[in-house]
């Protein structure tokens, strides 16, 4: 049995919303930079020079690379042999995310009521999905997520026999009629399979690949390369303007699903794909 | 990219008829922040008989709402948000005078049309980059709505801040002749 106490998780939580915010991930600068290289189109290349310059400015000043800093979403694995004290486990994530969004003057993006719609000031409630895993770590992730691109995101309950041509369609409509909404170059997270729920969950939770890695399934791994390939040549380019890189990479999660039912869904993600882990 | 113009607000319609979709510009001078919230209080205000807490002849609105200005800033990052949600308030604006806007996205075609009705002009500013957003802008400050928090309207003076034409006065749009140059079969 492992002790964690609730206070930590707060420091953690409270760091988790600063640094994912100021700091883009190595993969995904990459990415963009590779993009920079290949983009046909000089106002791309314009628009992914400055995107790359606000990363270094983002780093620099300590600034939030985005002025909308998410919705704080948490995804954590909690090992059964780790016993919480002191306080609230979601308490505990949402004060972190109260202090970490003050500490970082970073925007509270959140109304309490969807109708009534008025801020609730501190950017909580978070929402923390939790797994329970073997062994004695609290891994906590957080991924910020934009209204933006959340906004062009779609779960579509397809029949069976719509297979994998379904898929197709349906991922390279949605990020055709997105168009520069979700300021592109976005990572195109999919899910397949499981409940209507379970299916946008994992789409987002494929967001949290690293850009440049593939599905471990050789089938999945050859259709996010397809996807990729088509979704480029939309047209679309860096924000809309035209250009050959529309996404830096399109992701895939499956689960397993009912006899009758054939869930899609597919998650949006901006250029600031923001998300970072830590251990305690 | 085109070398950029260089405007100054507020706008008229020799400035806008000389923008054409696809044309970089730098904008100096002053503009309003409004977005959801806010665009919904100016029609209701409208709709009651009451002024405008701003005069929005010749103004441009930036679509946008900051993250708070660390000390010594006078802004935080910033950048557009995605400008159709605002949509179905803005041919009333335009009507009134309104001559500008700088957002991310597509608008409707009633936009478009009162863009071609009215004189007026949508740029398009980098979503996303919003730290680099937020060095073109010298000053800051509340002019309505302060408790709306990040949709409250601010006046901006801002200088040589970056944007594209993406629909000009003449029924252009940059989006569409993006994908008809770059588009694939």
């Amino acid at each position: 049995m492992k002790e964690v106490n609730v206070s930590s998780i707060t420091e953690a939580v409270k760091n988790l919303c600063v640094d994912s915010n100021f700091y883009l991930g190595s993969d995904v600068i990459k990415r963009i930079n590779e993009c920079y290289e290949s983009e046909e189109s000089p106002t791309g290349r314009e628009v992914l020079a400055k995107i790359l310059e606000n990363i270094e400015i983002g780093k620099k000043e300590g600034m939030p690379l985005c002025q909308d800093t998410g919705y704080a979403v948490f995804f954590v694995k909690m090992g059964q042999n780790v016993r919480i004290c002191g306080g609230n486990f979601v308490d505990a994530v949402n004060e972190g995310v109260r202090r970490g969004y003050k500490a970082g003057y970073l925007r509270n993006s959140v109304v309490t009521d969807p109708l009534e719609r008025k801020n609730s000031g501190d950017n909580t409630p978070a929402i923390i999905y939790t797994d329970i895993v073997p062994g004695d770590d609290l891994e906590i992730t957080i991924a910020p997520k934009g209204g933006g691109s959340e906004n062009m995101s779609e779960v579509r309950m397809m029949a069976p026999a719509a297979g994998v041509q379904g898929v197709k369609d349906f991922v390279i409509e949605r990020v055709r009629v997105s168009g520069a909404n979700p300021c592109p170059p976005v990572i195109v997270g999919v899910g397949i399979g499981g409940t209507f729920e379970k299916c946008a969950q994992i789409a987002k939770k494929s967001l949290l690949r690293p850009v440049g890695s593939k599905h471990p399934n050789p089938f999945y791994a050859d259709l996010e390369q397809e996807l990729l390939t088509e979704v480029n040549k939309l047209g679309i380019g860096p924000q809309g303007f035209g250009g050959r890189c529309t996404a830096l990479a399109v992701h895939i999660e499956v689960h397993p699903c009912h006899i009758a039912s054939f869930p899609v869904a597919v998650n949006m993600q901006c250029h600031v794909a923001r998300h970072k882990t830590v251990t305690l | 990219m085109t070398t950029p113009k260089h405007i100054t607000t507020p706008l008229t319609d020799e400035i806008i008829k000389d923008l054409h979709i696809g044309d970089s510009v730098l904008i100096s001078g002053v503009i309003y922040t409004a977005r959801d919230s806010a665009h919904k209080r100016l029609l209701e205000a409208l709709e009651r008989g009451e002024d405008l807490p701003v005069d929005i002849k010749g103004q441009i609105i930036y679509y946008a709402g900051p993250a708070p200005a660390k000390p010594g800033n006078p802004i935080g990052s910033i950048g557009p948000t995605t400008s159709y949600r605002m949509d179905p308030y803005t041919p009333d604006l335009l009507s009134r005078g309104l001559k500008g806007m700088i957002g991310k996205g597509n608008r409707s075609d009633a936009v478009v049309q009162a863009l071609q009705d009215h004189t007026a002009v949508y740029f398009g500013a980098i979503g996303g980059a919003a730290a680099l957003g937020a060095q073109s802008i010298k000053k800051a400050e509340f002019v309505a709505y302060e408790d709306l928090g990040p949709e409250a309207i601010r006046r901006l003076e801002v200088k040589d801040f970056p944007a594209v034409v993406v629909n000009d006065c003449y029924g252009k749009d940059i989006y569409k002749q993006g994908m008809e140059q770059y588009g694939k079969a």
